[in-house]
């Protein structure tokens, strides 16, 4: 119909498939992250370290280049599961920074706007709501922690040859699955707070403070009680000993056996704390905040 | 579109005739109630609603807090149940929710918008989500802005727009995908006139396109009045009264209210022996209901005879105001 019609007129075309629809949330808050100069620039620097990393494994297959520069690189930075450590260390503190950057506004703004009964009134669930707003981060930190990491560990496989790689297929799959653990956290809780804290800046600050206040408080019970169980509730610390796990490099911070958590422990940690988010979600994600 | 609705025209003060729609089949049931009950916090918000709604455009009206926007909500899918269930185009509310908002619109209460959008960015999402394909989306969302009237202010943002045109970018994301039924909870809220009779226009044409059932709460009468042919007003969670408009109206026709002057009591009882039922109201004012084989000649004679003027006489119709206050006062309506 051209605009010059002005009339009431019901839809007749084609409709988009059900499971794509969460897909539209992403998609629209893109166009507004990008706007942001800042986070233009932020988002490059993600990927300095992604290439300085690739440099790093071209050059340790290439004799020519390390004779020109009069380097051992396979002394000073061996490629091995602590090289992607370090990779996926610097990566997910990028990521956990772009979070902050990113998360506090996705629900928060939807609250403050009272616009959450606009996407529920459509055939548009909570669960899809949420997933939408969630994979606004997934996509966005999956570009700078799995997509790239794996990209490092096949071009590593594939300079090397299948040896490393048989020996070190479980690096890949660390990469992978410790990504995953990252993004899905670091989205849930996001969405969590924002959905809970409808200043941006508190909001923000509140997402730093769970991770700060929740280390303090594991070291703090496990010193008073000579426990390990403080930990249990340390988010930083679920993170490094699932890691650890991963990387079958058990207890790398070289703490004292009494206080290190088993990793079985902090996966179980890692689900209560994810479920914890779903249920706060479930609570504060609602068209209409029923006063009883 | 050829039978479509045209473009607003100056709006009319009285109650439009309802022409029949071209394409919705009146008899066919928009909402059924089926003993709908909610709770809040074990108090009991609806209460066994029970009924058939077939109008195509239907008033909900109710003091405030009788459970009007509840029961919208419900129908809607944001509140589940506690007993009973209501059907939608024949759809059960509690298992079809999600294909019965394909086919609903919505406009809330309160101010709902994303504000840091612009207008046609906000109603092409709103588009979206409701299955419309990326390209559609915009499309429909161009259109329906020229339509409700922001055409030329569509690509500023939402937040920086007055309360009129926000009033009309939520009709338009409630209209953008086409639906079949639309919620239109106080529309006029906070509306300046012009922008009110605005609104009720372009509802009146939805109306009439016959393309959509309109479902609209309001506390003001008038507007209810203007754009509905059925009212349901809801009384501390119950059906106090469910009733067509026009049928009230014409059930009334002998129902007349008089001005007298003179020495009326001869005349009143002259007037009561012909089998017709009076009260009188004021000094000067009576109200009658004519028999049948009564006429308003037979007034005039009798008012002759008894050296009686009448200086007015009017056909007392029902309005809304009256059925409203009936239904506040106590009577539980039917359906």
């Amino acid at each position: 119909m051209a605009v010059y019609e002005h009339t009431y007129k019901p839809y007749a075309g084609p409709l988009t498939t059900e499971w794509s629809r969460f897909l539209v949330i992403p998609r629209h808050a893109f166009r507004d992250v990008y706007r942001s100069k800042f986070f233009i620039a932020f988002f490059a620097l993600c990927f300095v370290c992604p290439l300085i990393m690739a440099i790093l494994i071209y050059l340790h297959h290439n004799l020519t280049a390390m004779a020109v520069f009069q380097v051992n690189l396979r002394d000073l930075a061996p490629i091995n599961a602590f090289f992607f450590r370090v990779f996926m260390g610097i990566q997910t503190s990028l990521a956990f920074l772009l979070t902050v950057l990113i998360g506090p506004p996705l629900i928060s703004r939807d609250l403050a706007n009272n616009a959450l009964p606009l996407y529920l009134c459509r055939p548009f669930s909570r669960a899809e709501y949420v997933f939408g707003k969630m994979s606004v981060l997934l996509i966005l930190i999956s570009t700078i922690t799995w997509i790239p990491g794996e990209l490092l560990f096949f071009f590593q496989c594939y300079l090397d040859g299948t040896g490393w790689a048989a020996s070190n297929l479980y690096v890949g799959g660390g990469i992978f699955i410790l990504s995953w653990v990252w993004i899905i956290l670091l989205a849930l809780l996001s969405v969590t707070i924002s959905a809970w804290v409808k200043w941006r800046i508190a909001a923000s600050a509140a997402f730093f403070g769970l991770f700060i206040i929740s280390n303090a408080i594991g070291f703090m019970v496990n010193g008073v009680l000579q426990t390990r169980w403080g930990h249990f509730f340390n988010l930083f610390w679920v993170l490094r000993t699932i890691e650890d796990g991963l990387f079958r490099e058990p207890n790398s911070a070289g703490l004292p056996a009494w206080m290190v958590l088993s990793t079985s422990a902090a996966w179980l940690s890692f689900g209560l704390f994810c479920a914890a988010c779903l249920f706060l979600l479930t609570r504060k994600v609602r068209a209409y905040e029923v006063v009883r | 579109m050829d039978n479509a609705l045209k473009k607003p025209s100056e709006p009319t003060a009285s109650v439009a005739v309802l022409p029949k729609p071209p394409e919705l089949v009146p008899a066919a049931s928009v909402i059924q109630l089926d003993g709908l009950s909610v709770t809040f916090g074990g108090r009991p918000i609806l209460r066994e609603l029970r009924g058939e709604l077939r109008g195509r455009a239907i008033g909900l009206l109710g003091p405030n807090g009788a459970g009007k926007t509840t029961l919208i909500h419900t129908l809607l899918g944001f509140h589940s149940p506690s007993f009973g269930t209501a059907h939608i185009f024949g759809r059960d509310i509690r298992s079809e929710a999600k294909q019965i908002r394909t086919q609903i619109g919505y406009m809330p209460e309160r101010d709902s918008f994303i504000a840091n959008m612009s207008c046609v960015h906000f109603v092409r999402l709103m588009a979206e989500l409701s299955g419309l394909p990326a390209e559609a989306a915009l499309e429909r969302a161009h259109e329906v802005l020229f339509y409700v009237g922001l055409g030329e202010a569509r690509y500023r943002k939402v937040g920086t727009y007055s309360l009129g045109m926000k009033q009309l970018a939520k009709l338009a994301q409630a209209v953008v995908h086409g639906p079949r039924l639309i919620f239109l909870d106080e529309p006029t809220n906070g509306l300046d006139p012009p922008a009110r009779q605005r609104m009720l226009e372009l509802i009146r044409q939805i109306r009439d396109s016959g393309k959509a059932h309109i479902v609209l709460s309001s506390h003001l009468l008038r507007d209810v009045e203007e754009c509905c042919e059925e009212i349901l007003i809801v009384k501390q969670g119950r059906i106090a009264v469910y009733c067509n408009l026009e049928e009230e109206r014409k059930a009334n026709l002998k129902f007349l209210e008089i001005e007298t002057r003179g020495d009326r009591e001869p005349f009143v009882e002259a007037v009561a022996a012909l089998g017709c039922e009076y009260a009188l109201t004021t000094e000067y004012r009576l109200k009658l209901v004519l028999q049948n084989g009564v006429e308003i000649r037979d007034l005039y004679r009798i008012a002759g005879e008894h050296n009686v003027q009448i200086r007015r006489l009017n056909f007392k119709r029902d309005s809304l105001e009256d059925i409203f206050l009936k239904a506040m006062e106590g009577g539980n309506g039917s359906l």
